[in-house]
């Protein structure tokens, strides 16, 4: 067959299915980083407290998330809990859990390291107009601290965006392998339906990472100060 | 009695074991301007920031009005709004407009009207000449636009008093004058102040009275006029000096040659 490998795409419902492994990607990341924001944000604000068990709490954690390989975190949740305690956890739940707990964490050091960033003089500056600890926070610090992470958290988003393709190897059918279903059960038909399936791959991931990167230059033109 | 605004009684403060304020006594009535000097370290500012209650102390008590001013009080947020502080470095929230700056802590904390509030801000800010920086982001303004803009952002919750922390020492020389200019004016309208200030001149011209504290102690208490002309300490004495020049050998030995 000597047309266009292209042509692989246009075949039964290939390009569909390839959607809907790029929405299982997506459900996964983006339910984690949902999840990431908040908790990290807290997590942030723990991180800054000046008390050596919480200090040492915080910092276990994080260098634990951040020295194991996602893989390997992927795979202690999802078979590690399987064997201990016979939890029969699902392998999205897995997922969502592990990339929640991966987005805390670097969330957090994110949102630890805007916090301390805002000069002490903010805060008491703040203080000397009468402003409680709230009004502090939700007045001057947090919009100053958001404005600051705005950058970073796009990237971590993207980060876990692309990371996800990692969850095939606890059998969740993601647009990665999709594709390489249709590359596996098109191999003799389509003999480059590789640099095609993949070719698209790279696109779709391009056109969602792509958007968020936009609105994240408009938030930062927007609150440059 | 009854005019007494704020009143230190026996304030001891220690930082790290040290001990930076040791048994201050002091009183401020209404209307009067009072300059704190002396050396750097010796406490004067650190003072300051206890009569905010932004210290903690280790003993000894500040009052405004009879009430005690207290770090961690339930009641520090009510107090802070009748005392009006600006810092050295003005500190101007840099995500709000220079309206918004001064007008938050009244719309916010005061729950005045917010049509009133920018109508009076927007008067004080002509009175400092700043009027047609409203808008403005404080990125945008000199170090000594945005000093005044703090100034105004004080005194905007009308404070019954207002507590200066060195705040020309991080200014340009000649941005210097247009600050003190507006509190040598809120002086004149009787305002009550605590002024710390480097500036000698300025704290002779601006003083009702002069605080001199060395060591965490009030060394000497007196009127401008004397304590520039004739301090009564030796401790005093040595501090004006150093305020003091001997011309350069140099000059004198160019016409020797």
């Amino acid at each position: 067959m000597q047309d266009l490998g292209i042509s692989i795409l246009f075949k039964g419902t290939n390009f569909l299915r390839l959607l809907g492994g790029l929405g299982i990607t997506l459900k996964i990341s983006l339910i984690s980083a949902a999840l990431s924001v908040p908790l990290g944000i807290a997590f942030g604000m723990f991180m800054t407290i000046k008390n050596p068990v919480t200090r040492a709490i915080s910092r276990i954690y994080l260098d634990f998330i951040r020295i194991m390989p996602q893989l390997v975190l992927l795979f202690i949740v999802f078979f590690g809990a399987t064997r201990m305690f016979g939890w029969n956890l699902s392998n999205e739940f897995s997922a969502i859990f592990v990339f929640a707990m991966w987005g805390t964490a670097e969330m957090g050091d994110l949102v630890r390291s805007a916090l301390i960033s805002i000069p002490k003089h903010q805060y008491e500056s703040a203080e000397a107009l009468g402003m409680t600890k709230l009004q502090t926070y939700f007045q001057i610090i947090i919009p100053q601290t958001l404005r600051r992470l705005i950058p970073n958290t796009i990237n971590l988003v993207t980060r876990m965006i692309k990371t996800t393709s990692l969850v095939v190897l606890i059998g969740i059918v993601e647009v990665m392998k999709v594709g390489q279903q249709i590359i596996d059960a098109n191999r003799f038909e389509y003999p480059t339906a590789a640099l095609w399936i993949y070719g698209v791959i790279f696109f779709l991931y391009f056109f969602t990472c792509w958007p968020i990167s936009i609105v994240a230059k408009k938030l930062e033109a927007k609150w440059k100060n | 009695m009854s005019d007494i605004v704020l009143e230190v009684k026996d304030l001891v403060k220690e930082f790290d074991g040290e001990t930076i304020l040791n048994g201050i006594d002091l009183q401020i009535e209404k209307g009067e301007v009072v300059v704190v000097l002396g050396p750097s370290g010796c406490g004067k500012s650190t003072l300051l920031r206890c009569m905010n209650g932004l210290e903690e102390v280790r003993s000894g008590q500040i009052l405004l009005d009879g009430e005690p001013v207290e770090k961690g009080a339930r009641n520090i947020y009510k107090i802070r709004q009748r005392i009006g502080m600006v810092f050295q470095s003005y500190d101007l929230f840099p995500h709000k407009t220079i309206l918004d700056n001064i007008t938050l802590a009244p719309i916010k904390v005061q729950k005045r009207n917010k049509a009133d509030a920018e109508r009076e801000a927007k008067e004080l800010l002509e009175r400092v000449n700043l009027a047609e920086k409203a808008d403005a982001y404080p990125r945008q303004l000199s170090g000594g636009q945005k000093q005044r803009v703090a100034i105004v952002r004080a005194l905007c919750m009308h404070p019954e008093i207002m507590l200066f922390d060195e705040v020309t020492a991080a200014l340009d020389p000649e941005m210097v004058r247009e600050v003190l200019d507006v509190i040598l004016e809120l002086a004149n309208q009787g305002l009550t102040m605590v002024i710390v200030t480097h500036e000698m001149s300025f704290a002779r011209a601006v003083a009702d009275r002069v605080i001199f504290i060395d060591d965490g102690k009030i060394v000497e208490e007196n009127s401008p006029e004397q304590f520039f002309t004739s301090p009564k300490t030796d401790r005093a004495k040595a501090f004006l000096n150093t305020f003091e020049f001997e011309p350069a050998r140099h000059k004198e030995a160019e016409f020797s040659i």
